[in-house]
Order: C-alpha cells, then sequence, then structure tokens
C-alpha cells in the first residue's frame, strides 16, 4: 500500500472541472466539486487516450459523475464504475485536503 | 384485356391529384392515362401562390415530381386545351386538333375567377389572381405603379392583398359586405382582423360598391363608387369569387346547376355514367367547394369507383384555418349560428388582439361552429369536437377561455378522438393512419410528414398532428419530455428566456434558482452556449469553464488520441500566399499533420494541448483569428472567385463571403451555422446546401436559408429574391437572432424550421414582414453581438490566467507523452497494435 502524495495546492485546480496531475508516473485526473476532490485514473478505457480530466462533470439522479469527453459515456466520480456500459470501470483513489493541499494515495 | 382508357380534362390540382391517386391504387395496371393541360405547365399549387412574390418560383410551386407522368406511362397535351367531347363516339377533341377515345372521362376544369360586370373593368391594370400567368401580370404593373386595390374581402381577397403588400405597393381592399370575410366570420372577428390588417398598412373600405372605373389623374385608374367617394389606384385585382368552368360540359349535354357548376352525385358522376367531374367545376348538393380538400376527397371517391371498390362523396367540411398576413384566422362550421336556438359565447381580448366565438345547440351539448382570430391555436381540437360529434364540457366557454393556471389543459386531449377522426384533410390522413406511422417507427414531426404527408398541404393540422404524435409516443414508453435534462423542468428555449428576463449570467444562480442538484453536459453546455449567445460570455472566464465541452474549452476539436485541431479562420477562402507560408511554418515548428478541410480551410491536426497557446501566438501574430470550428457557431462562408475573375460571376462573393463571415464570425447558436456565397446560378459554392446561402443574380442577391449537408442532407429554401446587401444583412441579422431565440438544443436551422408550425412561411413571416414586430430588438440584439466580438485565442493568450488550463498536468512542467506513426511524409495516431509493438514514437522524435 502506497501512501497519500502531495500532488498541488487546491487554488491549482478548477472548480467544477477537472484537471491532470502526472503523479509516480501514472496520469491522475482530478476532479474539484462541492468543495471535494475526486480522483480517477486519466485513461478513458472506452476511448483509449489519456483524457479524462478534460470531461465535464456534475451528477446524474444525485450520482456525482464525469461524462467521458471523446464519447460521452458517464462514470462515477466515487468510484470510476462506468454508469453506461456495464463491465467497465476506472481505478479510482482516495484523496484529501489538508492545509489547502491536495493529497491523492495511488 | 385491353386497358381502360382515362381521360382527364385539366391538369390543376384536383386532376393532378386524381392520377396521382389512381397511379398509387392498386389495379393502375389496368388502365390507360391522357391529360389535356389548358396552362402552359403541369399542376402547380395554387394554395402557395402568393408565395411567389416572396421568392418561390414556378418550379418551386410544381405539384409534380420530374419524370412522374413520363415513368408512369400518362400522356400529357400541354398548352392544349379540350374543345370538344362527343358523348356518343366517347372521343375528346383538343384546340390542338387532337382527337383521343375514352371509356371514362374525368373533368377537372376548374373554375375562373368572377370578375364583377363593372364599367371599365377591362381597362388595363385590372387583373385577376389564379394563374401563374396572372401573376407575372400583376408583378408588370407593380412595376409601373404604386397603388393597388383588391376587389373583394374574402379568404381570397386577403391573400391576394398579402401580395399587393409583398410587391410594394400601397394596399387597399374595397369590400362589397359591411364586413371581411363575410362567409366565414362574424362581426366581431372580423372586426378585430380589419384592425389587425390596417396595423400592416392595409387600408380595409368595406360597404363599398364599384360602379365604373375610369381614367385617374395620379394613378392609371380611379374607382367610383355608389356612395360617391373614388379611390385612385393603378392596379386592381378582382377576387370576387369564382365560377365554375363548365362551359364545355354544358355544351355537350352535361347537366348544370341553375347556377352553374356540373351536376355530379355521390360517386362524382354526372348525368352521363361515362363522365365524372371533380374539384372546383363540380356542383355537389348545390355547393361548388372553393377548396382543395374536397376536390382531393372527390378524387379518391372516383379512384375508388374505377377501382371497383365502394367510395361516395357524402359533402365536405368547409372549417378553414389560415394565416393571412401572419395573422392566425379560422372559422369552423356554421359560425354565424344560422340556427335561431343556437346559443353563443365570445371571448375577445382588446390588448391582445384575440377574438374567439362558439356557437353551440340550444341545450348546450354540440359544438355548431366557430371563428377565432388573432390566436388559432383552438383550431384542431374544436374542428374534431365537431366533426365527431363529441359532447361538450359542462361550460362550453372552457374551450376558448385562457388555460392561465394550466388546469383542464387536457379536456379533450388526443385520447378523446376516435380513430377514424380525420386529423389532415388535405391529405385525408386520420389518426389511425398517424398510429400507424408511429408503429412503423416514425418519432418525428418531420417522419410523420414523409411517411404520411399529414401536415404538408395548408399546414393547419400541424399542431393537432403533434399533439397526436406525442401523446401516442408516450403511450409507447417513448420519451417526448422536452425537459432539457433532469436538472431542469425546461426546454433550452424557456431557458433562454429565463436567462434572458432575470439577467442571468452565471450557471450557480441558473441551477438554484431554477434547477436541481450538480447540473451535467447537457445542460451546463446549454447554458453556456446561451449565456454567449446573450451576453458574449467567454468560455474560459472562472465561472464559465465548467459549463464548456472540452472542445469549447481548449478552443479546439479534440482528437481521438487527445491532441487537438488548429482551424483558423480564412474568411471567405480567401488567403494571402504570406498566411500559407505562415500554416506551414507553424505546421513544421510543431509537427502537425496538414489538410484542406471541407470548409474551405485548412486544418493542422495532433496538436499537443499544452503547445496550443504558442501555436495560436504565432497564427495571431500573422493576422490569423479563432476559426471556431470547434464551437456551434458560425463556421465557414464558403464562396465561389465571383464577378472577380469568373468570366459568368454577377456579383463580387468573395466579398460578400468575407463581409458576412465578418459579421456572424463568434455568434453562438443552438448548433453550427454554416453559409455559402455563389456569383451566379452555376453555383459553385454550394449556397443551397448551406443555413445561409446566396446566390447573385441580375437583379440583387437571392437568398436560401435552412439547408445542409451531413447526416440527412436538405437542400435550402428559396426565402426572399432581388435583395440588397442591406436587406440581405437586414434578413440575416433577424433570421439567425430568431433561430436562436427560439431552436432547441443541437438543432440545425433547417430542423428547426420544419418543426415550427407554418414552416417556411411562418418564418418570412416574421423575418420579411416583422410579423411579431420585433425586427428592431433582432437586429439591434446582433448588432451589440457583433460589437463585444472577441477573437477567442487572443483573449485566451492574453491572459495567463486562462493560458493555465492548457498545462499537460498541475504538479509538474513535463508534456504529456504523445504517440504517432508516420505516414505520406506526415504524423498520424498510433494504433492500439502500433503502440503495443513498439512501432509508435513520441513526436519528440519525429523532427
Ligand atoms: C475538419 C472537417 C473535415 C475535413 O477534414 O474536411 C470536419 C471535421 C469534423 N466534423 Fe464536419 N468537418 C468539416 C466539414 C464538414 C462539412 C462540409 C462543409 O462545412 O461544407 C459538413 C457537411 C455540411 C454541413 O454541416 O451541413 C460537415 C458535417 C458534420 C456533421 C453533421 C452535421 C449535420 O447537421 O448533420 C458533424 C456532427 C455534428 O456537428 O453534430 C460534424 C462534426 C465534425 C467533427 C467536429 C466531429 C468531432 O466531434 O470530432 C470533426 C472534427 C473537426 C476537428 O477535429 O476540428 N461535421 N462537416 C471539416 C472542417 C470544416 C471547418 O473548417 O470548419
Ligand atoms: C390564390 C389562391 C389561394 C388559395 N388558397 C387556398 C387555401 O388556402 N386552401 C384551399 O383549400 N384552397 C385554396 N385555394 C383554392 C384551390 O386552389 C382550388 O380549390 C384548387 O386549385 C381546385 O383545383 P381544381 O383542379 O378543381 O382547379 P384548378 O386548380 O383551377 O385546375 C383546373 C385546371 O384545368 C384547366 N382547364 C380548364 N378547362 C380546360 C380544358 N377545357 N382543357 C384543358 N384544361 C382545362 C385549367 O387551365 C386549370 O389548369 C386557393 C386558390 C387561389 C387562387
Ligand atoms: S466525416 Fe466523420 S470522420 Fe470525417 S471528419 Fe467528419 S466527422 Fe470526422
Ligand atoms: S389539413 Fe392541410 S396540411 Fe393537413
Amino acid at each position: 500500500m502506497s501512501d497519500f502524495v502531495q500532488v498541488c495546492s487546491i487554488d491549482d485546480l478548477v472548480k467544477n472541472s477537472g484537471v491532470a496531475a502526472l503523479i509516480n508516473g501514472t496520469q491522475v485526473a482530478l476532479f474539484y466539486i462541492n468543495d471535494a476532490v475526486y480522483a480517477l485514473n486519466n485513461y478513458d478505457p472506452i476511448g483509449k487516450a489519456n483524457v479524462m480530466s478534460r470531461g465535464m462533470i456534475g451528477d446524474l439522479k444525485g450520482e456525482l459523475m464525469v461524462a467521458a469527453p471523446l464519447k460521452k459515456q458517464h462514470y462515477s466520480l466515487k468510484t470510476g464504475v462506468c454508469l453506461d456500459v456495464e463491465g467497465v470501470s476506472i481505478p479510482s483513489y482516495e484523496t484529501k485536503i489538508e492545509n489547502n493541499q491536495v493529497f491523492v494515495k495511488l | 384485356m385491353s386497358k381502360q382508357k382515362i381521360v382527364v380534362i385539366g391538369n390543376g390540382m384536383v386532376g393532378h391529384n386524381f392520377i396521382e391517386k389512381l397511379v398509387a391504387s392498386e389495379g393502375y395496371d389496368n388502365f390507360e392515362v391522357h391529360t389535356f393541360c389548358e396552362e402552359p405547365r403541369l399542376a402547380y399549387d395554387r394554395v402557395y401562390l402568393s408565395s411567389y412574390f416572396s421568392g418561390k418560383t414556378a418550379e418551386d410551386l410544381s405539384l409534380v415530381k420530374p419524370g412522374f407522368y413520363e415513368q408512369n406511362g400518362i400522356t400529357v397535351y400541354l398548352n392544349d386545351k379540350a374543345v370538344d367531347i362527343d358523348r356518343t363516339a366517347k372521343t375528346v377533341t383538343s384546340e390542338a386538333g387532337v382527337t383521343i377515345a375514352y371509356d371514362k372521362l374525368i373533368m377537372a376544369t376548374g373554375s375562373y375567377p368572377f370578375v364583377p360586370p363593372i364599367k371599365g373593368n377591362e381597362r388595363e391594370g385590372c387583373l385577376v389572381y389564379r394563374t401563374i400567368e396572372d401573376l407575372e401580370a400583376m408583378k408588370d404593373t407593380a412595376a409601373k405603379g404604386k397603388v393597388g386595390v383588391v376587389v373583394g374581402g374574402g379568404l381570397l381577397g386577403l391573400e391576394a392583398a398579402k401580395a399587393l403588400v409583398d410587391l410594394g405597393l400601397e394596399t387597399h381592399v374595397v369590400e362589397f359586405a359591411p364586413r371581411l370575410m363575410p362567409v366565414q366570420l362574424d362581426e366581431g372577428g372580423a372586426a378585430l382582423l380589419k384592425r389587425k390588417i390596417e396595423n400592416l398598412g392595409v387600408t380595409v373600405h368595406n360597404s363599398k360598391a364599384t360602379t365604373e372605373i375610369i381614367d385617374g389623374e395620379n394613378c392609371m385608374n380611379k374607382m367610383v363608387f355608389a356612395d360617391g367617394e373614388s379611390l385612385e389606384t393603378d392596379m386592381i385585382l378582382f377576387s370576387a369569387g369564382i365560377r365554375p368552368r363548365d362551359d364545355l360540359g354544358g355544351k355537350v349535354g352535361l347537366e348544370l346547376g341553375p347556377r352553374g357548376g356540373i351536376q355530379i352525385d355521390n360517386h362524382c358522376q354526372t348525368n352521363d355514367p361515362d363522365v365524372f367531374a371533380i374539384g372546383e367545376c363540380a356542383l355537389h348538393d348545390g355547393m361548388i367547394y372553393g377548396l382543395v380538400a374536397p376536390g382531393y376527397a372527390m378524387a379518391q371517391v372516383v379512384v375508388n369507383l374505377l377501382n371497383a371498390n365502394p367510395g361516395s362523396f357524402e359533402g365536405a367540411d368547409m372549417s378553414t384555418k389560415l394565416k393571412l398576413m401572419g395573422i392566425d384566422v379560422a372559422s369552423i362550421g356554421d359560425p354565424h349560428g344560422s340556427d335561431e336556438n343556437a346559443l353563443s359565447y365570445v371571448y375577445e381580448n382588446g390588448p391582445e388582439e384575440i377574438y374567439k366565438k362558439i356557437v353551440v345547440t340550444a341545450d348546450g351539448k354540440k359544438l355548431l361552429g366557430a371563428v377565432l382570430v388573432g390566436d388559432a391555436e383552438d383550431f384542431g381540437n374544436l374542428l374534431q369536437i365537431m366533426l365527431n360529434d363529441m359532447d361538450l364540457p359542462e361550460h362550453p366557454d372552457m374551450l376558448i377561455l385562457p388555460n392561465r393556471d394550466g388546469s383542464g389543459a387536457d379536456l379533450f386531449g388526443p385520447d378523446a378522438l376516435p380513430d377514424t377522426a380525420q386529423l389532415c384533410s388535405c391529405y385525408d390522413v386520420s389518426k389511425g393512419d398517424i398510429i400507424s406511422a408511429v408503429e412503423g417507427g416514425c418519432c418525428t414531426m418531420s417522419d410523420i410528414k414523409a411517411t404520411t404527408e399529414a401536415g404538408t398541404g395548408c399546414g393547419g393540422c400541424v399542431q393537432l398532428v403533434t399533439n397526436v404524435l406525442n401523446n401516442e409516443l408516450e403511450k409507447r414508453g417513448v420519451e417526448v419530455n422536452t425537459d432539457i435534462c433532469e436538472h431542469f423542468g425546461h426546454t433550452r428555449q424557456e431557458l433562454y428566456h429565463i436567462c434572458q428576463v432575470e439577467e442571468i449570467k452565471d450557471f450557480d444562480t441558473l441551477i438554484a434558482s431554477h434547477g436541481t442538484g450538480c447540473g451535467c453536459e447537457v445542460c451546463k453546455q446549454a447554458a453556456g452556449s446561451i449565456f454567449a449567445s446573450l451576453w458574449n460570455s467567454y468560455a474560459l472566464e472562472a465561472d464559465k469553464v465548467a459549463l464548456q465541452d472540452t472542445n469549447d474549452n481548449y478552443l479546439g476539436n479534440m482528437q481521438k488520441d487527445g491532441t487537438y485541431s488548429v482551424i483558423p479562420r480564412v474568411p471567405g477562402g480567401e488567403i494571402t500566399p504570406q498566411k500559407l507560408i505562415v500554416l506551414g511554418q507553424v505546421a513544421t515548428d510543431y509537427k502537425l499533420y496538414t489538410k484542406i478541410n471541407g470548409g474551405q480551410r485548412i486544418v493542422l491536426f495532433g496538436a499537443q494541448m499544452n503547445d496550443l497557446p504558442a501555436i495560436w501566438k504565432e497564427l495571431i501574430d500573422a493576422g490569423f483569428e479563432s476559426g471556431q470550428a470547434y464551437a456551434k457557431a458560425l463556421r465557414t462562408v464558403k464562396s465561389c472567385v465571383g464577378s472577380t475573375w469568373c468570366r459568368y460571376g454577377l456579383d463580387d462573393s468573395v466579398t460578400m463571403a468575407i463581409e458576412l463571415e465578418d459579421r456572424y464570425k463568434g455568434l453562438r447558436s443552438p448548433h453550427k451555422i454554416k453559409m455559402g456565397v455563389s456569383g451566379c446560378t452555376r453555383e459553385c459554392a454550394e449556397a443551397q446546401a448551406k443555413d445561409i446561402g446566396l446566390i447573385s443574380t441580375e437583379n440583387g442577391w437571392n437568398l436560401f436559408v435552412c439547408g445542409n449537408g451531413g447526416m440527412k442532407p436538405r437542400h435550402a429554401d428559396l426565402f426572399a429574391t432581388d435583395l440588397t446587401k442591406e436587406q440581405v444583412f437586414k434578413y440575416v441579422d433577424r433570421l439567425l437572432m430568431f433561430y436562436i431565440k427560439t431552436a432547441d438544443r443541437l438543432q440545425r436551422t433547417a430542423t428547426w424550421m420544419d418543426n415550427m408550425e407554418g414552416g417556411l412561411s411562418y418564418v418570412q413571416d416574421v423575418v420579411i414582414n416583422d410579423s411579431l414586430g420585433m425586427g428592431d430588438e433582432l437586429e439591434a440584439q446582433m448588432q451589440a453581438l457583433h460589437q463585444t466580438y472577441k477573437c477567442d485565442w487572443k483573449t485566451a493568450i492574453e491572459n495567463p490566467e486562462f493560458i493555465k488550463r492548457f498545462r499537460s498536468f498541475v504538479n509538474v512542467e513535463t508534456p504529456a507523452e504523445q504517440l504517432f506513426v508516420q505516414e505520406r511524409g506526415q504524423i498520424r495516431p498510433a494504433t492500439e497494435a502500433e503502440k503495443l509493438s513498439g512501432i509508435a514514437v513520441e513526436i519528440k522524435q519525429i523532427a
């Protein structure tokens, strides 16, 4: 088990949107919504490109989600599970905010 | 068995419709059809005759699909009038001397306009309104004068008045009766109609009998009235009723009515069992029907009988709904309450200029008739109640009172109608037909139009058919919820109005006050587009960023591998060699794939997100601007070289295209907008395949609208002709703003117009005649957007905050790895297999 890694300041994030971070060689998508940070792997398993951080976020029936920017499938921000295609999911990572700094545990 | 010979005299609306129906019938192989057509062209749409003056051509009005007669083996004697019939020998002889034998003869000779026997009625400038030749005569006369008078304030007369207005004449209507449309309207309705028409600049003179037409002093003619007054005018258009063309029939002994018309029975048979009469020449039960629908019904009856199927014509309903000069007018059943026990209810709304009246039986149970002026939305509903003899609610006035709190809206929903209820009288389409169409897969009004033809005639039934369609879809579990998404109980159009009226400029405010939850990619993008359309808000502003799809967010289209395209604007497709060199240099420096694209400009593909600002800085320094290829906005204005270089060019299409591009660049809209400008009718710029198309003519620009290529190609409709540049911009301003205001999200202009009640002619009314009185506002809104235009990319590179967005990663400066292979001397994205096998290389190494 790895530990939380300090990634960036909360000011580097964009409210209600995503940014990408490179953490130990892994591309991670960070989403900032309702004062919380969610982290998923940046790779779109259906579009097959590192683009998830550039998807639009919001909610579907209360479940926070990101819409893949290439083909618009929805993924849960919390679990990475695809809400449209069964059996597809994106790795999700634990996050925390401390002293205005964002931490992610791969 | 040899074929039965069918001869049709008259190739008008009904004669042609009869042939179409016969061709479509199961027994068509048993018939051989010949038709005499007195006019120099095949059947055309008289109902839309007046649109000839707002841009339609004779070809547009034609009802005959090219090649239809040839393909079905039908002989047409064009420009040849039948002059004699030998009922014993069973032959018809024409003016040109052709004689043909018939087994069955169909008289479809229509009618002619009645010209009252006024002294001087044959003077120059005295015209009628029935054929395309009449229209040409009107055009010629209008070119020589300033004033036009229509004699007759009935349905056709008011249509004709519209034509005179379109021709730019000072227009008057002279009516003998004390009110307009005396047959259809009651006093209250007619008074309101008069007021509305006068607001449009037409002067109405009621209770005026013309006694004589003499030389005028300021105009060609002067009409003298029985009350001693007079009116000077250049053109006098008689529209005082129609008379059946029964002369040929009468001459050969067909029985005529006492006041004319070829007498027919319920089988449309004349006193000669081998001769039928249909359409406006036929007299059925004392009635001549001056509308197409009854004529089409008669045609169907004869086709049935010829195929040995049952059929009978039992009379027809004369209810009508029209848009006269943009004013809704409808009349149903007996609106005069001729039955003296009948009761009536009247609703009049002065400020909004609406008048509605219903006439019901003495016991209040059944509807006898109705008049609607200013708002005819209830037409379909009321007509069905009357035709299907449905019981009225306890308080019948509910049917016409405004339903402000939404209660009782479904008093007579589509479910109340029997399946046999005829919804579209022009094409005899019943509720049952719509249901079968839905079962066959139709989901939209456009599908229904294509499959059943419902709504493609006079258009009066569109609202009702749409209701039935939506109801059926709903029953089948098809979501017809028009809400934009689960977060808002509104359509895009409603959200647009909300944002405009409440001056909402950010999503948080919008969703807090009108929605629920956090929003999603659908409502956020719609809101982003609305804010941009209303306030020219910028996509990268902190509170707008989250509302954009990745394409708008990074000001380029995302490619399959996550890179972006760079498409600078090349207005009108004109580019200097120097700029071409810059494009080539930038593409070389940043190793971009280069292609001439389908929009007459150059696209550079494969740009890394973190390189975009630097690439665009170089382009902007060289004088380029963003091409907005990523946005729902104006894309390109395609042009041909035009009069500057081309030996056929009539006007400078390149300058026009550049000016259009300059005015509308950056304009955010419900979907993308494309334009084209051709210098002559050879149409090298394919303007007729664009949302807005211009073609130069000898007399100015012809404006085409609502075309597109793409998934469902659609030719643009001719909107207006011979325009000056100033008029072009005025109309385009109005049309585009109206589209932006009212279209659904991701609806191209074609779908928008096709789904609008009244379609093309409604939009023409709004734009050309300013029927909604919002022309100035639309133009001002466009002007404001134009003045606040800024190049998206220039704004981005000038602001370090915006540029931050383009970093590959927030925490390190390393750019993301991106793998390509080379093909034909340029890069392309690597396939998965190439990535795995190690063929693909990082862009850095390609150089
Ligand atoms: C680059 C280009 C193809 C090319 O190499 O020639 C292109 C590329 C794309 N087109 Fe196109 N279209 C291009 C000209 C056209 C044309 C031709 C034209 O404009 O004359 C058409 C048909 C004409 C029309 O639209 O009426 C066209 C009809 C479409 C459609 C179907 C639209 C429709 O109403 O059915 C889409 C899909 C959409 O918009 O929803 C589309 C969508 C796209 C997208 C945005 C698909 C996407 O989401 O990735 C493509 C990406 C562009 C990019 O990466 O920047 N593209 N596309 C052309 C760019 C023109 C420009 O400079 O703006
Ligand atoms: C301006 C205008 C607006 C209208 N608007 C509406 C509307 O909104 N709704 C509606 O329902 N109706 C409307 N009408 C009425 C509608 O056009 C007619 O009901 C319809 O055209 C009747 O069709 P028809 O075939 O009987 O007659 P026509 O269309 O007149 O056709 C008869 C044809 O027969 C030809 N002909 C006659 N005698 C001979 C001969 N001896 N030999 C060869 N050919 C011959 C004529 O030249 C003509 O072409 C409108 C009419 C006009 C003029
Ligand atoms: S036709 Fe299809 S594949 Fe080709 S550019 Fe247009 S959208 Fe892309
Ligand atoms: S009733 Fe005329 S188009 Fe349907």
